[in-house]
């Protein structure tokens, strides 16, 4: 902070990411008013209030140690190194509080990591968290009306603040082992996100089971239409503007990526490679048309699914956006939303799977083909500035997919959802499904509604205005 | 009498480092902030089932769960 281009660095970096978090909160705005419109009318406050609590609950975690989990484990532990001591993140540091950044009071920092710290935490810590309630909101979308809020809120927990930043850990830091043996590659977190968040979705729901009246005896599905199809878009298209902060905040803003001799400041991907605003927008664009496109042609028109599709292509391009042209960016979109729509409707039948937002065809199938789609497009490019590390490989994303989606996704998915259905706590009571979860809501706001104009009448009559 | 480390604010600023009150309490906060949010959790899950309790014995009769059945298959019905 005392010289003119490091403090610029510095206060630019700080103001860019605190921005990108506004911006990515409205990606959980346009989760809650998407699965509020998608659910029944007797469900919607539960179905609210189911999503707004993950909020909290992932970002205290998040605070105790999902933040620590990020530079702790990417060596594993145990694949490439032990665990990295990180004492600005864990959650007794003085750093994970307001600082000015001058000396530090514990012996366990030393006055560069104040420096470094002191206006980069918070900041940091809120782009990942963003992510980790992003992750949440997910499965929050493919269980609606049936799962117990006290369950999801733990499956969320465990999903946003220690599996997803495992896999951040693993292969979307500059250090990950993934990235170092694998090549892996996965600049805008179609794996790290939305595959892992669509596997450990496909395993909650494979314990959780239909809503009651989603399949016919002959095991025909049917549609669970959304009680307000108008709101269903606007949430999704307020999803897509969060997306743009996500993207941004998928990015280092003002790095120096000259490697030797001289100074060259550009934006870089998380890990640390050239990259440009200009060419993400490019790409985000495209992709998003390229989805949207698709979606309408094979959905015949259909608005959620042309809705959905522009998220997918996003997501279907996202592995790779940092470099893609624009074109291979539509393309890609194009043909990731075709597979997700497929493989919807094939799982719907033959697994009598009931994703009631299609968020594992979404976000899990697109976020899984992107990842290897993407060692394809870009085999042979440098993974890292550190030429040490594996080069992008389709088998090194393949991997890497295989690890997201089943590896830290399906399969804890699966494990937990069984242990809370053994114990009776993944699904509300058959009754309360029938009825509704707002059924004592409606009720008492019907009691309370007829109360109050019954006291209108009487204090009406009370002064001679009616008879 | 202060709570925290900052006297005044016209030394010189990279002297300063952590501002919050209580500073050393750290270890103390983060036991009350987990326990905090354990018992949070605890306490919601008792209240759900709770709640699901009220709802099945107030509602979940073979006749009340027949009308509110019936009445959403009505036109309108929700």
């Amino acid at each position: 902070m005392d010289t003119e281009i490091g403090a610029l660095t510095v206060l630019f970096t700080e103001y860019y990411y605190w921005t990108m978090v506004v911006f990515m909160f409205l990606i959980h705005v346009g989760f809650c008013v998407y699965e509020v419109a998608a659910s029944r009318q007797k469900n919607m406050m539960h179905t609210l209030m189911k999503n707004t609590m993950c909020i909290p609950v992932v970002s205290v975690s998040f605070f105790f140690f999902g933040w620590w989990l990020y530079f702790a484990l990417p060596n594993g532990p145990g694949i490439t190194g032990g665990l990295v001591a990180a004492p600005f993140a864990t959650p007794w540091s003085e750093l994970m509080g307001t600082h000015m950044g001058g000396n530090p009071v514990s012996a366990a920092l030393t006055a560069d990591d104040t420096m470094a710290w002191s206006r980069l935490n918070g900041v940091f810590w809120a782009a990942f968290l963003l992510f980790s309630w992003t992750a949440a909101s997910i499965v929050s979308g493919a269980a609606i009306e049936r799962i117990r809020s006290s369950a999801f809120w733990i499956l969320a927990m465990l999903l946003g603040s220690v599996l997803w930043i495992i896999d951040a850990a693993w292969g979307w830091h500059p250090e990950g082992w993934m990235v170092r043996l694998l090549g892996y590659h996965d600049a805008y977190a179609s794996g790290v996100i939305h595959a892992i968040a669509g596997g450990f979705a496909l395993g909650v729901l494979l314990n959780l089971g239909p809503r009651i009246g989603k399949f016919k005896a002959d095991g025909t599905p049917r549609d669970i239409v959304p009680h307000n199809p108008w709101l269903v878009t606007i949430g999704l298209f307020i999803i897509f503007v969060g997306f743009w902060g996500f993207y941004a905040a998928c990015n280092i803003p003002m790095w120096d990526i000259q490697a030797g001799d001289g100074v060259f400041y550009s934006a870089t991907n998380i890990y640390l490679a050239p990259t440009t605003l200009s060419a993400i927008t490019f790409n985000f664009i495209m992709s998003f048309s390229g989805g949207l496109m698709s979606a309408y042609i094979v959905s015949k028109g259909d608005a959620f699914w042309t809705y959905s599709g522009g998220l997918a292509g996003i997501i279907a391009a996202s592995a790779g956006n940092d470099l893609y042209h624009p074109i291979q960016a539509m393309l890609i979109g194009a043909i990731g939303v075709v597979f997700a729509y497929k493989m919807h409707y094939w799982v719907e039948r033959k697994f009598k799977l009931d994703d009631a937002v299609g968020a594992v065809a979404v976000h899990g199938y697109t976020g899984f083909f992107g990842v290897v789609v993407a060692g394809f497009m870009l085999w042979g490019y440098p993974s890292s500035p550190n030429p040490e590390f594996a080069h992008i490989n389709p088998l090194g994303n393949f991997v890497g997919a295989v690890i997201m989606f089943f590896v830290l996704g399906f399969i804890p998915g699966w494990v937990l959802a069984r242990i809370f259905k053994a114990l009776g706590m993944l699904r509300i009571p058959e009754r309360v499904e029938l009825m509704g979860l707002d059924i004592a809501e409606y009720h008492g706001r019907y009691l309370s509604e007829e109360d109050v104009a019954q006291a209108e009448l009487e204090e009406a009559r009370a002064a001679g205005l009616v008879k | 009498m202060t709570t925290g480390l900052i006297q005044n604010w016209t030394g010189n600023i990279t002297d300063i480092g952590p501002m919050y009150p209580f500073v050393g309490s750290e270890v103390f906060l983060v036991i009350i902030g987990v326990a905090f949010w354990i018992i949070w959790h605890i306490w919601q899950t008792k209240m759900e089932n709770e709640a699901y309790r009220e709802d099945t014995e107030t509602y979940g009769d073979r006749e009340s769960l027949t009308s509110i059945l019936i009445d959403r298959t009505k036109v309108g019905g929700k």
